[in-house]
């Protein structure tokens, strides 16, 4: 990590040099905003960085922080957050029998808001056989291996309402994924890809969203690229976008071959992502612009 | 698409005769017409294309909506409540259905 820091340090003499040139270029997060979903439930916005995984981050900060004053209002309130239907509609498919063993998700594991509180805080997560599966894949293992159901497409309507279900479970619980033991060697090559320069662009996930954070990329904020807040209710989309689909997403923006969504690479990918976001509060169901 | 479903969100309470906020939604993919699928064929238009919303009989709002408006229509008005009574909420769909929804209102 150690020959980064130059490249670090060029990259915010940049960013200063874009600071006199230009004030409106920069766009830093609203930290005076505080996310309260229906005037109840506190979601912590903001963590404290560290020096193993975040060296580079002066504070861990949601990606709600950099929205607009509008965007930010809609997830506050669940009946506006357009994201909440996917999420009924998972609730929906949570107690509906699929399959040949005549079975739904509650058969076997009854109350979700029990048995599925903190599953998505600790997702991706290393499975029995030391290997590292994200949501959908636990997901889509339950179908196949004991519902006698068909796979669900990774980003199709049924896997995002289902994953917007479950991540509602752990809303407002800290992100507190395993990078070390079985867990480490996807750490490492989550965290190496993060660094890796794609595309006919070249741009690596840091440039943006570790160098350029709080800058507009034309017309939009730069977050730190938190993964906490989804699935996330993309308006631009009208539809619940998952994390593999976003990673898709900006790697082809990067002019590159995108890796497949579920494919190892974005599966550590994730890990690595989750962990740069360790802290803050998951966000459930996100609205983003 | 999942069933159509309406949601209503109305004030707690309110005085006779005060103006209270309405927030409705319906999940509808609100298909434009404009797009094709992937053998390159037209995707019927199928848009919720009328929304009224009535008070004790007295219509409150009556809304024309047109293919740009986004997927799961979301509507918030105003409406004055001079008595108890009942609000009813209807959604025209383009496929010639219709969805309605109804909600007592309380006034002290």
């Amino acid at each position: 990590m150690q020959h980064l820091k130059p490249a670090r340090s060029l990259a915010l003499a940049s960013a200063c040099v874009a600071a006199l040139w230009s004030g409106a270029a920069l766009a830093d997060p609203d930290l005076s905003a505080d996310l309260v979903i229906d005037g109840e439930l506190h979601i912590v916005t903001r963590a404290p960085s560290d020096d193993t995984i975040t060296p580079y981050l002066p504070e861990r900060y949601s990606g709600w922080l950099f929205r607009s004053e509008d965007t930010r209002a809609m997830q506050m309130d669940d009946f506006e957050n357009p994201a909440m239907i996917a999420a009924e509609a998972g609730a929906e498919l949570w107690t509906t029998v699929d399959g040949s063993a005549g079975q739904s998700c509650q058969d076997c594991h009854g109350d979700a808001e029990e048995s599925m509180r903190g599953v998505r805080a600790m997702m991706p997560h290393v499975n029995e056989d030391g290997v590292l599966w994200s949501m959908e894949n636990y997901v889509n293992n339950c179908r196949t291996e004991r519902m006698g159901a068909e796979a669900w497409r990774w980003s199709g309507d049924e896997m995002t309402s289902m994953t917007s279900f479950l991540s509602l479970q752990s809303r407002g619980m800290p992100v507190a994924v395993q990078i070390d033991g079985p867990a480490a060697p996807y750490w490492e090559q989550g965290r190496e890809m993060y660094y890796t320069r794609y595309g006919q662009l070249e741009l690596s996930c840091a440039n943006c969203h570790e160098d350029s954070t709080g800058q507009m990329i034309r017309a939009d904020h730069l977050s730190q690229g938190q993964i906490s807040g989804f699935p996330t209710y993309r308006l631009k989309n009208a539809g619940i976008v998952s994390i593999h689909n976003r990673f898709r997403g900006c790697i082809r923006d990067t002019r590159a071959e995108t890796f497949a969504e579920g494919s190892d690479e974005f599966r550590a990918l994730e890990l690595y992502v989750a962990s740069r976001g360790m802290g803050l509060g998951i966000e459930g169901v996100s609205v983003r612009p | 698409m999942t069933d159509v479903r309406p949601r209503i969100r109305l004030p707690r309470s309110a005085s006779a005769g005060d103006s209270i906020v309405v927030k409705t939604l319906i999940n509808h993919d609100m298909e434009t017409g404009q797009r094709r699928n992937s053998a390159g064929e037209t995707i019927p238009r199928q848009i919720i294309n009328r929304f009224t919303c009535e008070y004790n009989g007295v219509m409150v709002i009556d809304v024309a909506l047109e293919p740009a408006i986004s997927a799961n229509p979301y509507m918030e008005f105003e409406a004055v409540v001079p008595e108890s009574g009942e609000f009813v909420f209807t959604w025209y769909d383009d496929n010639g259905e219709v969805y309605t929804a109804t909600e007592a209102f309380e006034v002290s």
